[in-house]
């Protein structure tokens, strides 16, 4: 049986990894290849490596990090942030990054999904999007919209429709990452989580608000969920990867026990 | 020394970053000479069937890799590389491949709504017939997945390993004499994955 993937998240600004609560309020937790190798040891199933200046600030992303990180790890890992165009994301890939997230790239230049997925494959390419609920539902029939740049910018998109449409363009796995839950580890948006889930054919990957193992079986039965990002819940130490995994697997729900 | 056969079906940095880790010496190449003077040879890939055969056809590398094949040198197929290995695939209309093993390459079809494809991720090989590089490998252990199409051996004797995925129970692990070939991705499946590397590099091809 596939397994239910574990990913933590490191947040990166100026080499070191970061976490805020809302994209807010950041402060530094470390250097991110040893918490990528840290967590690669304890038995998460992928990592994931935002450059989170690197969009707001429209400069590139830092290549050698991604080096550093692909030299250390033998799991899979995504990059994301700072993505400008094709030549950016062969760069990441050929420094060995397997997948790379794009956010407010496609949502300014969709065609970029299509474009990356036929010139390096749909596995490479996670569309990664930032979803806020918006009443508004003649506007936004899921009830979310998409924002980007970290939050600052409204699209006027409607998150599931995005969703499809992205799906459609090549995208091969969504990342669906929830603003009003980000950092706030009262639990993953269940609600968004399971709308996107169970209205693409590509894995969805929850993320935002993890706070206890409790969140994450919640959101891989209502939510549907193939795989969840968690932050803040294992950069504090307060758990691990295998007690969330073993809290899972009590739950019933497949993971990696061995590694 | 490894041969890594490069016929532009993917990126091999995590290949090569995988062998370099565990000591061993490799060559990315897309020569004829290089493969054939390897000691051993690793045949990758990701994309699709199609573009892939090309790509061979155009680098003068099917004749290349069934000389390989016949030498008795221990070659593993990794993920497109093992599809490819088989006679047909379905992939992009139908594809003829390589033959080097009697069978051929299935799309998988959602067995419910909430069954996804590609199969992405980490799940569980069972081991159904012994080989050397499950050497230090515990059955049932897991390892990292990215695909829509799987092998299908015609002959069950090719079968070493076996995976559930979209109600199928497909070959993860198929081989015949010195070739060795997994669907999934040992060079991205962690220690486990690094160990089975590593037994193909002590592997003397015969099984």
């Amino acid at each position: 049986m596939l397994t239910k993937r574990i990913i933590p998240c490191l947040d990166v600004k100026n080499r070191k990894v970061t976490k805020g609560i809302r994209f807010q309020g950041n402060v530094e937790l470390g250097d991110p290849v040893e918490m990528a190798v840290t967590y690669s040891d304890g038995g998460c199933d992928e990592l994931v490596f935002y450059d989170i200046t690197a969009s707001a600030e429209y400069r590139p992303i830092d290549i050698d990090m991604v080096r550093e990180v692909a030299r250390a790890i033998h799991i899979p890992f995504a990059v994301g942030g700072g993505i400008r165009g094709l030549g950016d994301m062969q760069e990441v890939l050929l420094a060995g990054a397997d997948k790379v997230s794009i956010n407010s790239l496609a949502v300014e230049n969709p065609s970029i999904i299509a474009e990356g997925a036929r010139v390096f494959g749909s596995q490479c390419i996670v569309l990664g999007m930032d979803p806020v609920a918006n009443p508004d539902r003649k506007r936004f029939p899921s009830g979310y919209e998409v924002t980007i740049r970290g939050f600052r910018q409204r699209t006027g998109l409607d998150a599931l429709e995005w969703a499809k449409r992205a799906e459609d363009l090549g995208a091969g796995e969504i990342v669906v990452n929830s603003v009003d839950a980000d950092g706030t580890r009262n639990g993953y948006e269940l609600n968004l989580t399971r709308l996107i889930a169970t209205n693409v054919g590509v894995p969805v990957v929850a993320s935002g608000g993890a706070g206890s193992p409790r969140h994450l079986i919640d959101v891989f039965t209502t939510g549907r969920a193939d795989a969840a990002i968690v932050a803040t819940i294992v950069h504090t130490g307060e758990y691990t990867i295998a007690q969330i995994k073993d809290e899972l697997a009590r739950a019933g729900i497949p993971v990696r026990k061995k590694w | 020394m490894v041969a890594v056969i490069d016929y532009k079906a993917g990126n091999l940095t995590s290949v090569r970053l995988a062998l370099e880790h565990i000591g061993s010496e490799c060559k990315i190449t897309s020569t004829a000479s290089d493969v054939l003077a390897a000691a051993r040879v690793i045949f990758p890939g990701v994309g699709a069937a199609g573009e892939a055969m090309r790509n061979l056809h155009e680098l003068g590398l099917t004749e290349v890799i069934r000389e390989v094949a016949l030498s008795g040198k221990p070659f593993l197929g990794i993920c497109l590389g093992t599809q490819i290995i088989l006679d047909y695939s379905e992939e992009d209309g139908g594809t003829q491949c390589l033959g080097l093993i009697p069978g051929s390459v299935k799309r998988f079809v959602p067995s419910d709504p909430t069954c996804k494809i590609p199969h992405m991720g980490w799940n569980r090989v069972r081991i159904v017939k012994s080989h050397p590089i499950f050497e230090g490998i515990e059955d049932e252990s897991e390892f990292y997945f990215v695909h829509s199409y799987y092998p299908d051996p015609a002959d069950r004797s090719h079968v070493f390993g076996e995976t559930d995925y979209a109600a199928v129970n497909f070959a993860s692990v198929i081989g015949c004499g010195n070739i060795i070939a997994t669907q999934f991705h040992p060079e991205r499946s962690g220690r486990i994955g690094l160990r089975m590397l590593a037994n193909f590099t002590r592997w003397d091809g015969k099984c």
